[in-house]
């Protein structure tokens, strides 16, 4: 989403679903895992909206659906791809606003070559690192940035969660086609990649029929354009694929296309994981970031803060003002001792040497050389794909601490773990040192949510944390007053950046807890004068203000909390600005410039949001509009503009550096500027499309305790998805614990066929084995309609279905499905691959002890076997290409 | 009454989750089994046992035949001592089984039954007790008129308090049911009469057993007929076990009793498979409700017939 | 809102309309998305016991079972395959249906089940000494006794809730308002245009249970909109209270007390000592 809009957030907000003429939710179990929100689909619905519900499995959404697609786990580009063939062939697009909104009439480097010239890779591939140099990706006729081919650096422009648009190096106007008929135009491009993504090519990637591939794109085209939008949710179902960037990209292009961002009832939903995902993002608990999606600096290159302001500002558009967000953080964090002089105290940060996320650090563990992990309300145990490989990782600590509601299993994994069971791992020999520090619950501490609409919402404290628990918020303040305290006569350097961090805050209590809201308040910013800032705009470069989140710049606006504001809907306008308060600058419609035509007219009235207003000579409407509040929609820049002053008044995504939505990402997504068929490292399938058979940019650990079935391979015939349950809260601490929803869903279960059970002499009920080249877990079964087998090139393709919340704590306890996961990694944003892998199904219940081992490693001889055999057939001038193609 | 073919019962470790069927989800009961303990039926056929008794020595006291008039005053007081703490063992919350006496509710055959315990125990009890002592003999006498006319609801509310409930056996059985109690309390009246009295004065406790199982056979058949598939809880299970046992033991103790009655042993032995078969009675009834209320096909059946398709 | 009481009816128990206005649910399963908050916020609030074992049914996402007296509010999971519709998963939140003819009130002996100003019916449990009566009287399986505490127990409507002027917990919690609480005679209306919108949109197996006061029970203070007959959510399809039949057996019993008198008398004719 960042590097299509300018922004990672969701580009709407839930309530504005109900303005939606159609709402294709796909890659989301939305009713399901986002119940809450789910009510303003249904009131959608109520008002007449087709609602789309496109999912491997017949879910409680589909239920609700007018239609359920069921679809093969991990196909969805293929998909989505055959709707923009579909809009493009047909001339479905809305055509004035894809010719002044987005990028398709910029014409691109001609040394530019797609998937189709190149049998699946984009030019620029270089075998040796797997890697792509963007160069010929290039808008024609401007100068490239230089991103120093750092890819720890790009993937700072935040894909998965974040903000930030990928850089466009100043110079001048990119060469256009208004007509968008030069064959290196963007929309030309576009056309060509998605031609063969014909109904005929899903029915036989996907295993939907093309009739009701058909239904869905033409309920997408009819409900689009002036008159009607459609809205796209989506949710973990996208984001936990290893090539998920490109999935939510795929719906960026069609979003964009059908003229759907920016405009009321359109736009794409990024329903997030959980509470404060989005928070978490924004702030984040990421190694590559710093609030509000400012890059991580990087080691080599960024020794100086001119040099790491020169790197990431952008010549238009409000990135633009890099500079003024980063010298305001540094003000934040280091007060007084921050100053032009020292470069605001740039040197103390940290600077990234590499990719340092988890799953690297999880080898690290492995292989001795990261000693300690700090697990804040995560239970990696439970919810960590291959979790066994976490567990006994974690078993080669020196020391672990555990900060939970409950004893999870990643506190308990020295006696609890399955590995003891097995024999893999003994207690005795376990020489990690495990702290279990006891949290303080969301009602029993002040704070915000950051849900998934952007949207902070204040909450108060309820009751007193029982015994020992305490707020977060307690436990790093305090943390962080002792560590200073020991250090205060130290004249080491390496000490300076914690001596040197403003750590003043108000306490109050019996347990000196740290003010909430003071910390809110230095997050929303302050200028010279000591006031709360009323937003971003007001942030300068020069050291006299300080800011600890730009984004959230105005969050304590006229000194009042204004994410604890709560106005009833009833007393306010649909759009409901005074309850809480989102960023940027409580705007709820992002783009919404769009909503207007290149005149500032509304596009019709039915779908009026924004509009320029002639007369008062500034924007106007429902919501803060996201364009200069008087940029005139005939303003152009002159060529001295910077920031936000260099984009015309046609511009609504303002992030860009360019003002456009881009269809074509020429610079910041690594695995191609076009989203791109490929098959999940484990498919039962070849890739029709290209030679290459699965994404080559894949980041892979293929090493003992994380070995990948093969693709093809008849020991692994099925595909499984994991995913989550109303009932359940993630990997199970907070639900599994609690006996009133214990109670609800007592038991591990695998969801499979009719089919399948037949196949596999499964009974509902009964117990089922899973086994995969990580793990083998039981569960027991549910025989069901909703799961469907799936005719996918001229093969029948079972999926199973598997919920993951379960492990060996709490009432309801039960086989971890993550222990079957791979550990492998998105090329953009480190994710792994959560919703398409192989597996085996076995009935009856899994082997005690060793045994276990055995078969998982029989299992995996057997397909190795197989693999040769192909391999050795190949050698002798058959090809099969499946089973031995390695990205 | 006609109840649909089919278990309607695929429940689970079936081939898929089973589909629900249009008659029942899961096969699953739509009614709750009754919270009733097996002191129930006991403590039916000592209420009517005790119920029939107290009428029998009001009857025979006004005929003057005082022998068996203590015979069946014996009884009476036996049947109501041996019930109470039944009923009240039964209840959830013994402690609390005065709250019976909170309301007097019409809509209630238990409240009214209540009520009618309340005066019927003290009366058969007090009345029994006074003329085995020989005291105060007119309170006595007033307390064997008041028993023995308590008697005849005594003997009966049971039924209407099993046929006032939602179990399709026990309520479509609504017009039979007290008629079957009824003879089951006869019976059982004129057995424990029969026993208690010696012979040259039980003739009438032995015509009344004769009648009583009668009553009790015809009208349990009665009951069946108009049930029809409704009934066949009365032929499965428990509930079959014990109407075949209470038809056995009250046909072969009413032979008994009414052929060879004059003679001790034959009394005993024909009074006690009497007494036997009363209990059978009402504890078949008691476990056909819990069958009938555990398929959803009873409760289900008749209901969609009635509203049609 | 200023109500009085009604007294613990001695007779009848029927729902009186000159009390106020009767609060109710409306639930709407056509748009139950089955995420049990319904069952969870009641418990909650009433401090219901958790309702085990913790094994898995087998029954499609329903764990539960039915409505109990751990159960206050259960929902069903149908899945069905239609000719002509395909697959089709049915969510129902399920509750005591507080009957205008409540069989489980007017046979309780103690006056421990009563009806409340709002037209709900409630048990009082200082006062139930668990004699089990309402259990086979209620045709829903509604209530039911408590194993381990002798009482029964079933849904108040949130009595305490009510009268604090809160909607019900299941209400509040509901995230779609498939449950909706308010004055009976306002959720009638809403059901009758929820049914026509639907009927028009070809939902024809669309359908209304228990909101006519014609029916056994009198039409009832919980209705639903079902997408199914009833029995397919393990409704009952024509429910009676029991009740209605009671003058008949009482007429019945008096006949057989009759009988009994009679065979007594017969018996003792002649009877010469």
């Amino acid at each position: 989403m960042g590097t299509s809009f300018g922004r990672g957030g969701a580009t709407n907000f839930q309530q504005d679903l109900v303005n939606a003429d159609c709402i294709v939710i796909q890659g989301s179990n939305m009713a399901e895992c986002h119940p809450v929100g789910f009510q303003w689909v249904v009131e959608a619905k109520a008002r007449g909206a087709r609602v789309i519900h496109v999912d491997p499995r017949f879910t409680r959404t589909s239920a609700l659906a007018d239609l359920h697609v069921p679809i093969r786990a991990g196909s969805d580009i293929a998909f989505l791809g055959g709707i923009i063939n579909h809009i493009l062939e047909g001339g479905r697009e809305f055509r004035e606003y894809v010719a002044n909104y987005t990028n398709a009439p910029v014409i691109i480097d001609q040394a530019f070559r797609d998937t189709e010239d190149l049998d699946g890779l984009f030019s620029g591939f270089d075998p040796e690192t797997r890697s792509y140099d963007p160069a010929s990706w290039r808008y024609d006729g401007m100068e490239v940035a230089s991103n120093a081919g750092s890819r720890d650096r790009r993937i700072a422009g935040g894909e998965a969660h974040g903000s930030g648009g990928a850089k466009l190096s100043h110079g001048d106007p990119p060469n256009v086609d208004p007509t968008l008929e030069h064959p290196r135009c963007v929309f030309q491009l576009l056309k060509r990649h998605y031609r063969r993504y014909t109904p005929e090519l899903v029915e036989r990637v996907c295993g939907v029929p093309r009739e009701q591939f058909l239904e869905v794109a033409e309920a997408l085209c009819q409900n689009s354009g002036r008159e009607r939008t459609s809205a796209f949710c989506y949710a973990v179902g996208w984001t936990h694929h290893a090539t998920g960037v490109q999935y939510i990209r795929t719906a960026a292009i069609i979003q964009l296309l059908l003229g759907n961002i920016g405009r009321p009832g359109g736009g794409i939903m990024a329903l997030r994981g959980h509470a404060s995902i989005q928070g978490s993002t924004d702030i984040p608990t990421l190694y590559n970031l710093l609030p509000g999606y400012l890059p991580m600096p990087t080691a080599g290159s960024h020794g100086s803060l001119r040099q790491y302001l020169d790197d990431i500002r952008l010549p238009a558009g409000y990135w633009g003002r890099s500079d003024a967000y980063m010298v305001s953080l540094l003000k934040a964090w280091f007060g007084d001792r921050a100053t032009a002089d020292n470069d605001f105290c740039f040197e103390h940060l940290p600077k990234l040497t590499g990719n340092h996320s988890i799953f690297p650090t999880v080898m690290a563990m492995l292989d001795g050389t990261c000693k300690g992990f700090f697990v804040p309300g995560e239970n990696p145990a439970v919810g960590s794909p291959n979790a066994g490989l976490h567990r006994k990782a974690m078993a080669r600590l020196d020391w672990l601490v555990v900060r939970d509601l409950v004893e999870t299993e990643t506190a308990s994994f020295w006696y609890t773990a399955p590995e003891i069971e097995t024999g893999e791992l003994r207690t005795t020999e376990i020489p990690t040192e495990v702290f279990l520090v006891p949290a303080a619950a969301h009602t029993e501490k002040d704070g915000t949510f950051t849900n998934t609409q952007r949207l902070l919402q204040w909450h108060r404290k309820a009751v007193e944390p029982a015994g020992d628990c305490r707020s977060e918020l307690w436990f790093y303040y305090h943390l962080g007053r002792r560590i200073r305290e020991k250090l205060a006569a130290s004249t080491e350097a390496r000490d300076r950046p914690l001596l040197d961090l403003t750590w003043e805050y108000p306490t109050g209590g019996e347990h000196r807890e740290p003010s909430a809201e003071a910390v809110l308040r230095e997050i929303g910013g302050v200028g010279p004068d000591g006031r709360a800032l009323p937003g971003y705009l007001e942030l300068k470069a020069d050291g006299s203000t300080a800011c600890g989140c730009w984004i959230y710049s105005g969050v304590y606006a006229d000194e009042v909390n204004q994410a604890d504001r709560r106005t009833p809907g009833s007393e306010q306008s649909w759009v409901a600005p005074e309850w809480g308060w989102a960023w940027p600058y409580n705007r709820r419609l992002l783009y919404n410039r769009a909503s207007a035509d290149p005149q500032g007219r509304p596009w019709s009235e039915r779908k009026r949001y924004v509009w320029w207003d002639a007369d008062q000579g500034r924007w106007t409407g429902y919501d803060n509009p996201d364009v200069g509040a008087t940029t005139a929609p005939d303003y152009d820049p002159p060529d001295d503009a910077q920031a936000e002053r260099a984009l015309d008044g046609r511009s609504p995504f303002v992030m860009q550096a360019d003002g456009k939505g881009w269809l074509f990402v020429p610079d910041g997504l690594d695995d191609g500027p076009l989203p791109t068929h490929y098959e999940p490292l484990e498919s039962p399938v070849t890739n029709p499309l290209y030679g290459r058979q699965a994404n080559p940019l894949l980041e892979t650990y293929d090493r003992p305790g994380n070995r990948y079935n093969p693709s093809g391979s008849t020991v692994y015939p099925f595909v499984f998805t994991t995913y989550r349950l109303t009932e359940h809260h993630t990997a199970g601490g907070m639900s599994r614990t609690l006996p009133y929803l214990a109670e609800l869903q007592p038991e591990m279960f695998a969801e499979v066929s009719p089919e399948l059970a037949a196949l596999r002499g499964l009974v509902n009920g009964g117990w089922a084995t899973i086994v995969t080249s990580r793990a083998a877990i039981e569960a027991r079964v549910l025989v069901t309609g909703r799961m469907r087998p799936l005719e996918v090139d001229g093969r029948v393709v079972h999926q199973v279905g598997l919920p993951y919340h379960w492990g060996s704590n709490g009432l309801a306890t039960g086989d971890g499905a993550n222990d079957l996961l791979p550990i492998l990694g998105d090329p953009n944003v480190h994710i792994m691959e959560s919703k398409a892998n192989t597996c085996d199904v076995l009935p009856g219940r899994r082997p005690r002890g060793p045994a276990l081992v055995q078969l998982v490693e029989g299992h995996r001889a057997r397909a190795l076997d197989e693999e040769r055999g192909a391999g050795a057939q190949a050698a002798e001038g058959d090809s099969p290409r499946m089973g031995r193609e390695r990205p | 009454m006609s109840v649909p073919r089919g278990d309607g019962r695929s429940r689970a470790r079936g081939e898929v989750v089973p589909e629900a069927e249009f008659r029942s989800y899961y096969g699953r009961p739509v009614l709750k089994q009754p919270a009733w303990t097996i002191e129930v039926p006991w403590y039916f056929a000592a209420g009517g046992l005790a119920g029939a008794s107290a009428t029998l020595t009001l009857g025979a006291r006004l005929a003057g035949n005082h022998r068996l008039a203590r015979g069946a005053g014996t009884a009476a007081a036996a049947g109501i001592i041996a019930g109470v703490p039944l009923l009240v063992s039964d209840l959830g919350r013994p402690a609390r089984f005065l709250n019976m006496l909170r309301v007097v509710k019409p809509t209630s055959p238990m409240s009214l039954g209540s009520w009618v315990v309340a005066g019927f125990g003290p009366a058969a009890a007090g009345a029994a007790a006074a003329d085995r002592l020989g005291v105060t003999p007119r309170l006595a006498r007033t307390a064997e008129v008041v028993a023995g006319l308590l008697g005849l609801p005594m003997a009966t509310y049971t039924a209407v308090l099993l046929a006032n409930t939602a179990v399709p056996v026990w309520h479509e059985a609504g017009r039979e049911l007290p008629l079957v109690f009824a003879g089951s309390a006869a019976a059982s009246a004129g057995a424990a009469a029969a026993i208690l009295t010696p012979a040259a004065a039980a003739g009438p406790a032995r015509r009344l057993a004769v009648a009583g199982a009668a009553l009790e056979l015809g009208s349990a058949a009665a009951m069946e007929r108009r049930l029809g598939e409704l009934g066949e809880p009365y032929h499965q299970g428990a509930a079959g076990r014990y109407a075949r046992l209470a038809r056995v033991c009250t046909a072969a103790g009413a032979v008994t009793v009414g052929l060879a009655g004059r003679r001790r042993p034959a009394a005993l032995a024909g009074g006690l498979a009497l007494l036997a078969g009363s209990a059978f009675e009402r504890l078949a009834v008691f476990r056909a409700g819990f069958q009938s209320a555990a398929d959803p096909r009873y409760v289900v059946g008749p209901q969609r017939e009635r509203v049609g398709r | 809102m200023t109500v009085t009481p009604l007294p613990t009816p001695t007779f009848g128990g029927g729902y009186d309309r000159q009390a106020g206005p009767r609060m109710g649910f409306f639930t709407d399963t056509s748009i139950c998305i089955g995420c049990k908050a319904c069952e969870v916020a009641c418990k909650e609030w009433n401090l219901v016991p958790e309702d085990g074992p913790l094994a898995l049914t087998g029954d499609s996402y329903d764990n539960t079972g039915a409505l109990g007296a751990n159960t206050w509010r259960h929902v069903a999971f149908v899945e069905r395959q239609h000719e002509d519709q395909g697959l089709r998963w049915l969510m129902s939140s399920d509750v005591c249906k507080h009957c205008s003819s409540a069989a489980c009130l007017e046979v309780c002996p103690t006056g421990a089940l009563f009806r409340t100003e709002f037209g709900t019916v409630v048990v009082q449990a200082d006062v139930c000494n668990g004699c089990g009566y309402c259990v086979p009287a209620c045709p829903f399986g509604v209530i039911e006794r408590r194993q381990d505490d002798g009482r029964v127990f079933k849904c108040t409507l949130c009595y305490d809730r009510l009268k604090d002027g809160l909607q019900p917990a299941c209400a509040s919690a509901c995230p779609t308002d498939s449950i909706q609480f308010g004055p009976l005679e306002e959720l009638r209306e809403r059901a009758d245009r929820r049914l026509e919108t639907l009927l028009e949109a070809g939902v024809g197996e669309a359908r209304l249970y228990l909101r006519d006061e014609t029916g056994g029970v009198g039409g009832a203070g919980a209705f639903f909109l079902l997408l199914d007959q009833p029995e397919a959510y393990g409704l009952p399809p024509d429910p009676v209270s029991t009740t209605r039949d009671l003058p008949k057996l009482w007429r019945s019993a008096a006949v057989a007390a009759g009988a009994l008198a009679a065979a007594v008398a017969v018996a003792l004719v002649g009877d010469r000592r």
